[in-house]
């Protein structure tokens, strides 16, 4: 049945669907009504958890660490400057392959202070060894968060989902909540090959002299690639259960045979999709790429998708000051011993709450024609509020 | 009544309270619970690297000798965490993790949040080091005595960050020499004070907050065991001292901490929801030179010439004189009582429950 829910309210939901042991978390804008809803949820009883009310999240990151180690389902969700308080947490959590699921509800990152949605948050933990998973809408979201306590578990890798600040968490869209007990069939309980337990006992987190260290991280890097067929199979598994998917990988629409594709992560894609449909006659179509799994990186799948394309154009929703884009310089990277592979237009848009209309559609495109056209810009910027020597 | 009997009786009375007793005809001999039913056990096995004469691995060993099998631990960056676990080795008879120097009292909040949802009796250990405790990880673990876990935090004090190297911590004394705080023309060491963090922790109104120290492993043990039996946040600083860092010989460890307890510098204390509720009585208070002389890190105050030397040695004895007075330390003509006698230890068992 599907029901009218705010973003954060159904998250939360779908959290309480995964009966998660332990939940630790400590509100940031814009995922305090994640951390609220699931308090309510406590309180009401309609939820049965452990919820840690942290000081920090530091240490709601580390709760949940010690509570998967220590054998439970365990649960966090965070953003902006709650990810990078966290941040050496969650490489430690990664790095001792603890199988944990954390929202980021995506937000810039501080100076200048901005509550607005980009994706610095998340990119800046971008190697820290988690999965990591962009939804493009609410239900997108809520069926990822349930997919991702079955990654989580199969891997034994840690899953970040990660959905638009605002954009996604404060908007209220019609969604569909599977039953309890269907979740409870495709979700088994919570298993951790290394847990924590008197009757045998481990010791985790242990010191690791080079003898061994590039052996760890050589387990880690192929983990994660091989994390890449579970997130596909279970998203398949997800659609044969439920009938909806979440595009695996990384799901190509629009038009097939066009010669110029757009890539994007997030919610922008539902705009770039919109717009292309509003757009005029003489725009042209374009291939739609949307990169669902950031980490691992899906490369077999984007030289596929690209294939054919004389142009990318790819959407960064955030900066790497002095490189330019993150995205674009790693599908560059991918795609540089493809013969025939396009040309990477790279914009960084969107940053830190900017508006993206749906007539950005129309003027990406239109600097595919443009010779002057930068292969990297803050696309949004505008030179009028700049200072001349900045422009 | 003659000393000697007065002694006897008084020897007798504090066996009572927290000695084994000797089980009365009859009496069931049936644990009471997996924990006491365990043979004597050692949660910190030897082989692991610490130095020798190392105050924190001996401290260690008395807490999981009273902490028993049924436990885990989280345990902070530091020497201890070091010296026990280089991969694929490790020390510890008993789950162990290691996150963060910083989070020790948050993972171990989530390790009994998960033994909540469980259903499980096992008891949380947390262990830090000074710095891990006084310093980076006190956030953490404010909040974890706030949000009342289950859960027993083990301060082992040797006051200074060992394990990168002897730098100081807000744990460090006064005057005391650290590779951060050198004694030099213009300085004489540490120009600070060392927190008084059992103060802070009881602040928090917590069952159990106390001192203890390696030099009077019964009583330490008889702490552990006490906290054991609590449900609830407890709290223990041991005084460990570090041959390395406070650059006393290696056979000297206990004497050094039996010195620091003996002049009142490090008094040890139970403080019970706030209150303080018994204290290790001093018999012969002895002058804090003798305990500062047998260590390097404080020879800078051992110049007779020098005048600031003088000047902080009485500092230091104005500090210890201190802690006698607000702790009514000075004992009333008996030793420090080695309550409940090495020999005693119940793996947790009897003698904890009856204490
Ligand atoms: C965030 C962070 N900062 C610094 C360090 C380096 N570091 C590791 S252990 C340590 C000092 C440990 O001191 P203490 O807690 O007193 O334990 P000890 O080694 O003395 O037993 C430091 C500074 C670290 N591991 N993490
Ligand atoms: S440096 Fe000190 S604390 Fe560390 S192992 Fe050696 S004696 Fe123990
Ligand atoms: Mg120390």
């Amino acid at each position: 049945m599907l029901k009218a829910l705010e973003g954060s309210q159904a998250i939360a939901r779908a959290v309480a669907l995964c009966r998660p042991d332990v939940v630790a978390a400590y509100p940031i804008t814009p995922q305090t009504h994640i951390v609220e809803n699931l308090s309510r949820l406590v309180a009401d009883g309609e939820m049965h958890t452990e919820f840690v009310s942290v000081e920090s999240e530091f240490s709601a990151a580390s709760v949940v660490l010690g509570a998967a180690a220590a054998g439970s389902r365990a649960y966090t969700a965070t953003a902006s400057q709650g990810v990078l308080l966290m941040a050496e947490v969650l490489f430690n959590i990664a790095g001792m392959r603890i199988p944990l699921v954390m929202t980021v509800a995506n937000r810039a990152v501080s100076a200048p202070l901005s509550i607005w949605n980009d994706h610095s948050d998340s990119m800046a933990v971008r190697d820290s060894g988690w999965i990591q998973l962009h939804a493009a809408d609410n239900q997108e979201a809520v069926d990822t968060t349930i997919q991702a306590f079955r990654i989580a578990q199969e891997t034994e890798l840690p899953v970040m989902v990660c959905m638009d600040g605002f954009i996604l968490t404060h908007t209220l869209e019609p969604i569909e909540l599977p039953a309890q007990s269907a979740v409870d069939g495709w979700l088994p309980p919570y298993q951790f090959s290394r847990k924590l337990d008197p009757g045998d006992p481990k010791s985790l987190g242990t010191l690791v002299a080079p003898d061994f260290f590039a052996e760890v991280r050589h387990s880690h890097h192929a983990a994660m690639i091989k994390a890449l067929d579970v997130i596909e199979e279970i998203d398949r598994e997800w659609h044969a259960f439920t009938g909806r998917r979440c595009g695996g990988l990384l799901e190509v629409t629009g038009d097939p045979d066009a010669k110029i594709g757009i890539l994007a992560m997030g919610s922008t894609f539902g705009t770039i999709e919109t717009g292309m449909e509003h757009a005029g006659p003489d725009t042209g179509s374009a291939r739609l790429l949307k990169l669902r799994a950031y980490r691992p990186f899906p490369a077999e799948a984007l030289r596929k998708a690209a294939e054919g394309l004389d142009h990318l154009i790819v959407i960064d929703r955030a900066i790497s000051p002095g490189m330019g884009g993150i995205v674009g310089t790693e599908v560059a990277a991918v795609l540089a011993d493809v013969p025939g592979a396009p040309r990477i237009h790279n914009h960084a848009l969107g940053l830190g709450g900017r508006d993206i209309p749906e007539t950005i559609y129309a003027d990406l495109m239109a600097t595919i024609s443009d010779p002057d056209a930068p292969a990297f810009s803050v696309f949004d910027a505008d030179p009028e509020k700049l200072d001349p020597e900045d422009r | 009544m003659s000393a000697e009997s007065e002694r006897a009786e008084r020897l007798t009375e504090l066996r009572q309270k927290f000695g084994r007793k000797p089980l009365a005809p009859g009496e069931e001999t049936i644990p009471h619970s997996p924990r006491e039913a365990q043979p004597k056990f050692r949660g910190l096995d030897s082989g692991h690297r610490a130095c020798q004469g190392c105050g924190e691995a001996l401290a260690a060993r008395l807490v999981m000798e009273s902490a028993g099998p049924d436990v885990m631990i989280a345990n902070a960056t530091g020497c201890l965490e070091v010296f026990t676990t280089p991969w694929p080795q490790s020390a510890w008879r008993v789950p162990w993790v290691h996150s963060l120097f910083e989070n020790a009292a948050a993972v171990a909040s989530g390790m009994e949040a998960a033994m909540k949802a469980q259903g499980k009796n096992t008891k949380v250990l947390a262990f830090g080091g000074d710095g891990g405790t006084y310093d980076i990880g006190f956030q953490a673990l404010s909040g974890m005595l706030e949000r009342y876990h289950n859960v027993l935090y083990v301060c082992y004090d040797n006051e200074a960050y060992m394990n990168t190297g002897i730098q100081r911590s807000s744990s460090t004394p006064h005057s005391a020499t650290t590779t951060t705080s050198p004694a030099g023309k213009e300085r004489m060491g540490k120009r600070h004070l060392k927190k008084d963090l059992l103060s802070i922790i009881a602040a928090h109104h917590i069952p159990y907050a106390a001192s203890a120290s390696v030099a009077f492993p019964a009583d330490l043990q008889r702490k552990v065991r006490y906290a054991m039996g609590i449900d609830g946040p407890t709290f223990l600083v041991i005084h460990s001292p570090c041959p390395l860092g406070w650059k006393h010989a290696s056979a000297l460890t206990i004497q050094v901490a039996r010195r620091a307890v003996e002049c009142g510098l490090f008094p040890l204390v139970e403080i019970e929801r706030g209150a303080l509720t018994n204290v290790m009585p001093i018999r012969d208070v002895r002058p804090v030179t003798d305990y500062l002389s047998i260590q390097g890190r404080f020879s800078h105050l051992m110049d007779t010439e020098d005048t600031r030397a003088e000047e902080e040695r009485a500092h230091l004895q104005a500090l210890a004189d201190y802690n006698i007075q607000v702790f009514s330390l000075q004992g009333d003509g008996e030793d420090p009582v080695d309550t409940g006698g090495s020999a005693a230890v119940g793996r947790s068992g009897h003698a904890a429950r009856r204490a």
